[in-house]
This record gives C-alpha cells, sequence and structure tokens, in this order.
C-alpha cells in the first residue's frame, strides 16, 4: 500500500515559510553550481566554434599560444608552398601569415587596462573564416592603416568604434569596421594589414600560419612533411583543437572552483533540508502513528518523507536554475591566462547543465531527508499514537 | 539579566540536534566565506607586496614587447631616479608545465638593491652575484622542488627555445607575509649573451625597466618625465608606480574576482535563510509560551531579546568555531595552492568581515520570528495549537 505522492506535496505546501526558507537555501547552492558550469561551458564554447576543423594552424614548436610563436618568412613561405593546402576556385593558394601581437586597451567608463589581441592579417586570412562577417562599415584597405574591430571590442573599449582611431607602432590607425564574429573568440580581436602591422610593430617574422586543408585526410601527410623537413622547427594543429586547447586551463580553474564550492555550499543546504525534515518527522508524530495504524507499512513512511525532501530538493533546484537562467544575459570579459589576451563570453545554459543542475537538487534533498524518514519509518505505533 | 541568559541558553538546549546543526551549518558558511575571502586577498596579494618608491617602464603597446636595454642610461639621468634595474619575464617550464612558478632575467646587484624585502645571506648573495648562470630563488619554492645550494635547475624556454640550465646559488627569504617567496631569478646577461650568439632581434631588450626614485611622493611627475623623453620613438614607454602596474595585472581577470566575491556573499544567504528557518520553526512551537510570557507581563522588548539571544549565540558558536577552522584549512589550502597563489594567507580583515558576518546573520534571522511575536496577540499566542 503506498501513501499518495499528493500527502508529500500538501505537507510541503501546509508549511510554507519552513518550505520556502529551506527552498531558498538549495536553490542558492543551485544557482553557484549552475553558473559555474555555465561560466566554463560558456568560456569552451566560445573557443570550441573560434576554430575550423579543415583549417591548419602552424605555430613554432613548443608555444602554446600565438603571441609566444614565431615563423620567419623562410619557413613559412615553406608551408605556403605545401601540395596540401587548398586551392580557391579562382586559383589562389587558401593561406595566411599572420602576426598577433598583444595590445594594452583602456575600458570605456572604468579606463582599467585589458590585454586587446591585433590581428594581421590578409584578405585570404579573412576567406578562411567563414564565420566573421562584417557588422558595420566596411573592411580595411590592404596596405592602410585601416583596422576593424570585434563586436566584443569596439563597445568596451575607448577608441575602437566606428570612426574612431587608436595609436601604436608611431600611426594613427582608423577603425573603419566592425566585426561580427557571432560567439567565436576573434570577436574580441581587432584585425588589419599584416604586412602593415609588422612594419608598425617592426616584426619580421610571423606568428603562425593557417591555410586550409585540401582534403580532410591530409592533415596527417602535413604533420609527416613538418616531422621530416628539416628546414622546419614548427608544429601543426587543428585550428579547432588548438583553440579548443586554450580553454583548457580556466575551464579546469573554474570547474575545480565551482565544484569545490557547490559541495562546501551543499553542506549548510542539507543542514538546512535535514533540519526542516526532522521538524516534519517531529510535529507529525502522531500522525505517523495513525498512518501505521491504518495498516501503511514502514517502506511507505519512508517512501512518503523520502518524497518530501526530494520534491524540496527539486523546488529548490528548479528555483536556482531559473536565478541561474537570468544570467545568460551577461557577458564577462576578462583575460584568458592561455593568451594573456581579453576574451568576452557569455553564461551559457544547456540542457545538461539543467539537468546536473536538477540531479544535484535532488540528490541535496534525498541527502537531508534520509536520517529523518528513516526515523519516521523506525517509530514505535504505540508510542507514535501516544506522542504529545 | 542573568535570568534572561539562563532562559536562553535553557531554550537553546531544549533542540540540540536542531541548533547543533544549525550551528554547524554556521561553521560551515564562516569557512567557506573565509576561505574564498582569502582567495580574494591573494589575487591582490602582488599589489600588497609592492612600495611606492618603485616605478615600472614598460613598453607602451604591451608587456610583450620589450624595450631597448640602453633605455636604462638615459632613464638615469632623470631628476629624482635613484636606481634603476630591469626585470624580463622568462617563461620557462621546469620538468612539466604543471609546476608553474615565475621566473625573471634580471640585473642582480642593482635588483636586489630595490628589492630589499628579499633577504639573502651576504655569503649566498656575493655567490649568485659572482656566477653568470647561477640563480636566487625564493624559499617556499626551493622547499616544494626540495631544491640545494649548488644543484643545476634546468627549464624548458616557451619564449626562448632551448634547455637552460642555472646552478642555485641562494635561497632569499621575505621580509614579511606579504612577500612572494616563489619567484626565481638568474642574470640577464646569461640570456642575453645567448641571443646575442644566435644573432637574435631580442637579445639587447628588456622585458621592463625597474626605477627606484626618491622621494615616492614624485611619481607622477617622474613618471611623466620618463615617457616624455621616449615620446615618438619607436618603442614609447608606459611608466606607472609598482602598485598600478600590479593593480593593471588584477583588473585583468577582475570578472573572476567579481564572481568570488558574489559567492562569499552567496553563502552568507544560504546560512542565513537555514538559521532564520530553524528560529521560525522554534518561535512556533513556543507560540503559546511566548503568550504566557506577554500575559505575564513581559514587554514586546524582552521577548524580542529572548528571540535575538537564541540566534545570535547559535551563529556566536558557529561563528568563533568556523574562524577557528579556518585557519588550518587555509594553511593547507596554501601549501597545495602554491603554484597558482604564492601568498595565500588568512588576513585580519577576513577575520573581522568573517566574525560581523556571523553576528549579522544571528540578527538578521531573527528578524522575521520577532516580527512574529510581536504581532501575535495574547489570546492568539494562547489558543494556538502547539
Amino acid at each position: 500500500m503506498k501513501i499518495p505522492l499528493k500527502y508529500s506535496w500538501k505537507n510541503l505546501a501546509a508549511r510554507r515559510s519552513t518550505t520556502a526558507l529551506t527552498a531558498i537555501g538549495l536553490a542558492l547552492v543551485v544557482y553557484v553550481f549552475a553558473t559555474v558550469l555555465m561560466l566554463s561551458e560558456g568560456l569552451r564554447r566560445t573557443l570550441v566554434t573560434t576554430g575550423s576543423r579543415d583549417n591548419v594552424m602552424i605555430l613554432r614548436r613548443g608555444s602554446t599560444a600565438e603571441i609566444q610563436s614565431s615563423i620567419d618568412p623562410e619557413q613559412s613561405a615553406v608551408v605556403a608552398g605545401f601540395p596540401e593546402v587548398a586551392l580557391a576556385p579562382d586559383g589562389t593558394r587558401l593561406v595566411s601569415k599572420e602576426l598577433l601581437v598583444l595590445m594594452v586597451l583602456p575600458k570605456r567608463g572604468s579606463q582599467k587596462p585589458a590585454n586587446v589581441t591585433l590581428r594581421g592579417l590578409t584578405m585570404v586570412g579573412r576567406a578562411l573564416r567563414p564565420q566573421v562577417a562584417l557588422a558595420e562599415g566596411r573592411w580595411f584597405r590592404p596596405g592602410s592603416s585601416e583596422i576593424v574591430a570585434g563586436n566584443k571590442i569596439a563597445a568596451g573599449f575607448q577608441g575602437a568604434g566606428i570612426g574612431e582611431s587608436l595609436r601604436f607602432g608611431q600611426r594613427e590607425w582608423t577603425v573603419v569596421g566592425i566585426l561580427d564574429a557571432g560567439t567565436t573568440g576573434f570577436g574580441s580581436e581587432i584585425w588589419g594589414d599584416v604586412d602593415q602591422f609588422r612594419q608598425a610593430f617592426r616584426r619580421i617574422t610571423y606568428s603562425a600560419v593557417l591555410f586550409r586543408l585540401r582534403a580532410d585526410a591530409d592533415f596527417d601527410a602535413v604533420r609527416k612533411r613538418l616531422a621530416t623537413d628539416p628546414r622546419l622547427t614548427v608544429e601543426a594543429k587543428r585550428e579547432s583543437v588548438f583553440y579548443a586547447e586554450q580553454s583548457e586551463v580556466m575551464v579546469t580553474f573554474l570547474t575545480v572552483l565551482g565544484m569545490t564550492l557547490s559541495v562546501v555550499f551543499s553542506l549548510a543546504a542539507v543542514i538546512g533540508a535535514l533540519i526542516t525534515m526532522y521538524g516534519a518527522v517531529a510535529s507529525r508524530t502522531r500522525e505517523i502513528g495513525t498512518l501505521r495504524a491504518l495498516g501503511f507499512p514502514r517502506r511507505a513512511i519512508l517512501i512518503a518523507f523520502l518524497l518530501e525532501s526530494s520534491l524540496l530538493g527539486l523546488t529548490g533546484g528548479v528555483l536556482g536554475v531559473l536565478m541561474a537562467s537570468g544570467m545568460q544575459w551577461i557577458t564577462v570579459s576578462t583575460m584568458n591566462w592561455q593568451t594573456f589576451a581579453e576574451l568576452a563570453f557569455t553564461f551559457t545554459l544547456t540542457p545538461v547543465i539543467v539537468g546536473e543542475s536538477l540531479l544535484f537538487a535532488l540528490t541535496m534533498g534525498l541527502l537531508g531527508g534520509a536520517l529523518p524518514a528513516a526515523r519516521a519509518a523506525r517509530m514505535d505505533i504505540l508510542a507514535a499514537l501516544r506522542a504529545g | 539579566m542573568a535570568f534572561f541568559l539562563r532562559l536562553i541558553l535553557r531554550n537553546l538546549m531544549r533542540q540540540r540536534l536542531r541548533n547543533g546543526l544549525t550551528s554547524l551549518g554556521v561553521v560551515v558558511a564562516i569557512v567557506a566565506f573565509g576561505l574564498l575571502r582569502t582567495l580574494v586577498d591573494a589575487w591582490y596579494a602582488g599589489v600588497e607586496g609592492t612600495a611606492p618608491n618603485r616605478l615600472i617602464t614598460r613598453n607602451a603597446v604591451s608587456l610583450m614587447f620589450a624595450l631597448p636595454i640602453h633605455y636604462g642610461a638615459r632613464i638615469r639621468q632623470i631628476d629624482g631616479v635613484r636606481v634603476v634595474s630591469h626585470i624580463t619575464w622568462f617563461g620557462g617550464i621546469y620538468q612539466d608545465p604543471k609546476n608553474f612558478f615565475p621566473q625573471f632575467a634580471i640585473e642582480p646587484a642593482s635588483y636586489l638593491a630595490l628589492y630589499r624585502e628579499y633577504l639573502v645571506s651576504e655569503q649566498e648573495r656575493a655567490a649568485f652575484l659572482r656566477d653568470r648562470k647561477g640563480a636566487l630563488a625564493g624559499r617556499k619554492l626551493v622547499e616544494r622542488y626540495g631544491w640545494k645550494i649548488g644543484d643545476t635547475i634546468p627549464l624548458e624556454g616557451t619564449i626562448y627555445p632551448g634547455t637552460w640550465t642555472f646552478v642555485l646559488r641562494g635561497v632569499y627569504r621575505g621580509a614579511d607575509a606579504k612577500t612572494d617567496e616563489t619567484q626565481f631569478f638568474f642574470h640577464w646577461e646569461y640570456l642575453n649573451e645567448t641571443l646575442k650568439r644566435w644573432r637574435s632581434a631580442r637579445a639587447e631588450h628588456v622585458g621592463a625597466f625597474v626605477v627606484g626614485i626618491d622621494p615616492p611622493e614624485r611619481a607622477a611627475e617622474i613618471s611623466a618625465a620618463i615617457d616624455d623623453g621616449f615620446r615618438n620613438s619607436r618603442a614609447e614607454t608606459l611608466t606607472e608606480t609598482e602598485k598600478a602596474f600590479q593593480l593593471g595585472f588584477v583588473f585583468m581577470t577582475e570578472a573572476i574576482v567579481a564572481v568570488i566575491e558574489i559567492v562569499s556573499g552567496v553563502i552568507i544567504v544560504i546560512v542565513l535563510a537555514v538559521l532564520a528557518n530553524t528560529m521560525a520553526m522554534s518561535v512556533r512551537e513556543r507560540k503559546r509560551e511566548y503568550a504566557t510570557l506577554k500575559a505575564l507581563g513581559f514587554g514586546t522588548w524582552h521577548l524580542g531579546g529572548l528571540i535575538v539571544g537564541e540566534a545570535l549565540l547559535i551563529s556566536a558558536i558557529g561563528g568563533a568555531l568556523g574562524i577557528a577552522l579556518t585557519f588550518p584549512i587555509a594553511a593547507e589550502f596554501a601549501v597545495r595552492l602554491s603554484n597558482w597563489f604564492p601568498i595565500f594567507r588568512v588576513s585580519e580583515s577576513t577575520v573581522v568581515l568573517a566574525a560581523g558576518a556571523s553576528l549579522l546573520v544571528g540578527i538578521l534571522a531573527a528578524a522575521f520570528p520577532v516580527w512574529q511575536v510581536w504581532r501575535t496577540s495574547v489570546t492568539d499566542g494562547l489558543s494556538s495549537l502547539g
């Protein structure tokens, strides 16, 4: 014989303030849990969508970020001549030698400094990144002191808006366009002509060479070629892999921090649930006795109270997820430790995170309800009925 | 008064399990709060370790760009400048990328003159200055890897390719707890000679100049004088106080700091909800008692005092235990996180904040139940069912 679910639900509803206070505690833990997961998911997604699988990134051996890498013109010419490089319909080789530098720019308003990525590239470099379009204005003209700013940069940094100008390399650079880079990391970059940047920063070398693969299977051939050519001290990575790796340190940090916090915070919330459920059992001692006398077995009592605490946990979980989902409209901009460059990303809520959060809430509810439910189930019928 | 205290204590002991659990909740919350505040402090550790008489001159574009070494001589001529040294980030890997610690190429004599908080014995200092391939490392770093004076330490360069080997010649201690004891210093000359041999464009360049000035009050004026001297040159400079320079690093990741700060507030709200629930439950059970006390002539202030006192006692016990526990736990974290946070120390302000938070929680948690008791008339209270 089972006690209907309604019994558990009605009991929670009857003690409204206690239920609410406990659920708020649980909800806040779920909120922290979910937002940290959303933060690392947002960061991961941004970097995963930045790279394409069919592009190959060539960097100096041993460098983990583009800014650490340098490739001299001879080596980059060798790489650009690889037969694995795809050709455009008009016969142009789809390869881009690029220069990447960091520049400190003050944020609008607060004037606080941040490292912004400047990427020097060619027309082909733009073609290799079809996910990046122009939101406003026009592209920079090759051979000119013109630049285009990512959508995440234009609004947030002084001098990066359309029509404004930035000063570096003893020149003024006019912002002629704004990039719409979707959710990719390119939205946090400023693009200009690579040869103009090389002159301005007095760099002979490039940072990286990017090219489109002729066929997906050619990647291994490229690797083999790099390993056997004694002139080359570079290594190849798929662009998608390269960018995905750049989120690792931050994602690990956020995940470790988030999980530690969630576990510790959940202790406090579980204690809240425990208190509430002990209270529920104590104030209903006679009721439990009556249920037992009516013939409900111990197991039914146990299940009824476990259901009650699970419902309590889920209420907190739903509340917490609702609170966390409001964070989706917030964009975080911070320095990525692996690249030292500013990167903007949003809190991203996925069905998996919702599921994990609710499961976490349910677990907290069950943990809080286990001991009180056991106490309720173990009660002696006569003693319970006689209780004041 | 004594009567009141006894009543509060008796009330507290009536629900030992519930009140004990609540106190435990406060302990957890205060420990978590204390550790999070300490984490925020650790973020600012670099700023804490700065001195007002030191300026940092770097390339105006960003730290990625170096400055020619000959700038040093021109900076030295500026009025108010006492010592000029320089520092270059090396970014090497010791055995495994996980073994992170900061490594700097420096001009040893002038650098140690500027950073008097790095305490080195006269003998080790002389040995370090003498050996071109010598290195000076912080006490914590040396302990972490079990190095001894005379050990050879290989670093795999990421910015400067190849394997570089150094001989540990000295160990420095910090003059106070604010000094970072996890840094690794070596001679810039050694780096530069190798770069010159390679005919690298990076030879004869340094990451930044450290400028010792006197008096410190002239920092703004001297900074402007340095930067003016290099305006419209190939490498324009940006000079700021060491503190502003370090704050720049904090600002770059301040979104993360903000998240930690918000979260440290959230745990306090969570435990507030738990304690408020406990107090609400206790007060509900004692509705008739409070009505009786009211009927006997005890004022609402007395009743309020009873409830607030009980809540405060629960939160104070939890808070005191929590603060006491924060220290050993933070010490454990300090060892485990020393790769990331060289200084992880519970500050006095953290203790004060934690104590304040636990008292605030006690008072706020009692507010709702007190209001309920105030509102309930004697007849309503007496006629309520237990």
